[in-house]
């Protein structure tokens, strides 16, 4: 069935946290967000205080459903990385194993060619990490069970409209 | 394709509007987003024409509690309806878990209501879901028009074997568009513990 759900344990969050921490220092980033393309925030580092990441990866995941639909209409499989730039902050986006966005916001403290660079490296451990939870994933489907909703009874989602 | 959390305690689900043309699927976003408490909402987001027709979707998420400790979201998606917009109507249904569809009551949109319908239809189908199977929900909205058609009709079309609840609503004064949407949610968690059982 395609109605899997992603499911992220404490650990491959750790793992993945861990990633893009190292990933805001290598490339002097601002900011490093790693967003589902289903539009989810994943895991977020950096100092980019106060900013909307709900909004930020709802917008990242319908800006690359679009480009990689436009890629399709000329013949192209995916356009796998996406460059904008601003003012002051500019962005760039990559698509990781078809299933995940690494976004990198930077200023002129680094450049695009650092960025690119330290991106590469960084989205090959994200692979690995995706990789790993859908292995697990699957292990869970062929057990059947440890989802937290399993043991949920018709009350508790009564309750939870119940205001 | 919700989107389970442990690390953060956090359930993510997707809900899609989709409907014909101005039969009022973000005026139901609109409403929800009107009526809820800032610390249930974040922003919402509408990528529109200038003539308010909606070009690419619109978004809002809610937080809607905690079930067994994991914080509940839904993440609210409009479709543009306007027929031309197909390739974005099939970009937003990817990794749906829940659909509301958004019928208009007036007698002369019974046929875009059914044209709409259809293309959901075949839209899931291509990534391979089955309306049959996710969690759906009806709503016949304009019930306040004059030409509104009777309701009979209406479920004859859009829900002729009475397999989905469905509502009534007037999404301009907010009549249904809480019911409709409550109904949705608890679908999708009630389709995740059969999913994971
Ligand atoms: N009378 C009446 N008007 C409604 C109702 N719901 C929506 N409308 C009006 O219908 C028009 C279109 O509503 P929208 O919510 O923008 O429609 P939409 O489905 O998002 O349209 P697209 O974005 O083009 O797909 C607006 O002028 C709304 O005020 C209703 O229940 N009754
Ligand atoms: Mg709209």
């Amino acid at each position: 069935m395609m109605n899997n759900s992603l499911v992220m344990y404490d650990e491959d969050y750790r793992k993945l946290l861990a990633i893009i921490q190292r990933l805001v220092q290598d490339a002097t980033a601002k900011g490093v967000f790693l967003v589902d393309t289903n539009g989810q925030m994943v895991a977020d580092a950096g100092e980019m205080e106060g900013i909307d990441t709900t909004s930020l990866a709802s917008l990242t995941a319908g800006n690359i459903a679009a480009s990689s639909g436009l890629a399709k209409i000329i013949g192209e499989e995916e356009f796998p990385t996406h460059f904008h730039q601003g003012q002051r902050d500019n962005l760039f986006i990559t698509l990781v194993a078809n299933r995940i966005i690494l976004v990198v916001v930077f200023d002129e403290r680094s450049s695009l060619g650092l960025v690119r660079l330290r991106v590469k490296k960084a989205g090959v451990q994200v692979a690995q990490i995706f990789e790993e939870i859908r292995k697990k994933a699957e292990q869970e489907q062929a057990s059947g069970g440890g989802s937290p909703f399993s043991e949920i009874t018709d009350d508790d989602i009564d309750n939870l409209f119940s205001e | 394709m919700s989107f389970i959390n442990y690390s953060a305690r956090e359930i993510n689900c997707k809900i899609v509007y989709y409907g014909p043309g101005l039969c009022g699927k973000t005026t139901n976003l609109q409403f929800i987003y009107n009526r809820t408490n800032p610390e249930v909402k974040g922003k919402m987001i509408s990528l529109a024409t200038e003539t308010e027709r909606t070009l690419f979707f619109d978004f809002l998420p809610l937080a809607l509690g905690e079930i067994r400790g994991f914080k509940t979201r839904f993440h609210l998606y409009t479709v543009p309806g306007q027929v031309f917009y197909d390739a974005s109507r099939k970009l937003i249904l990817k990794g749906v878990d829940g659909v509301v569809f958004v019928a208009d009551s007036q007698v002369e949109r019974m046929e875009a209501n059914m044209e709409s319908l259809d293309n959901l239809r075949v839209n899931l189908a291509e990534q391979g879901y089955d309306l049959d199977k996710i969690p759906f929900v009806m709503q016949y909205n304009k019930r306040d028009v004059p030409n509104a058609a009777p309701l009979d009709e209406l479920r004859k079309l859009l829900n002729p074997t009475d397999s989905i609840p469905d509502f009534e609503a007037c999404a301009t004064k907010g009549t249904g568009v809480f019911e409709t949407l409550k109904s949705s949610a608890k679908m999708i968690l009630k389709d995740l513990r059969s999913m994971s059982r």
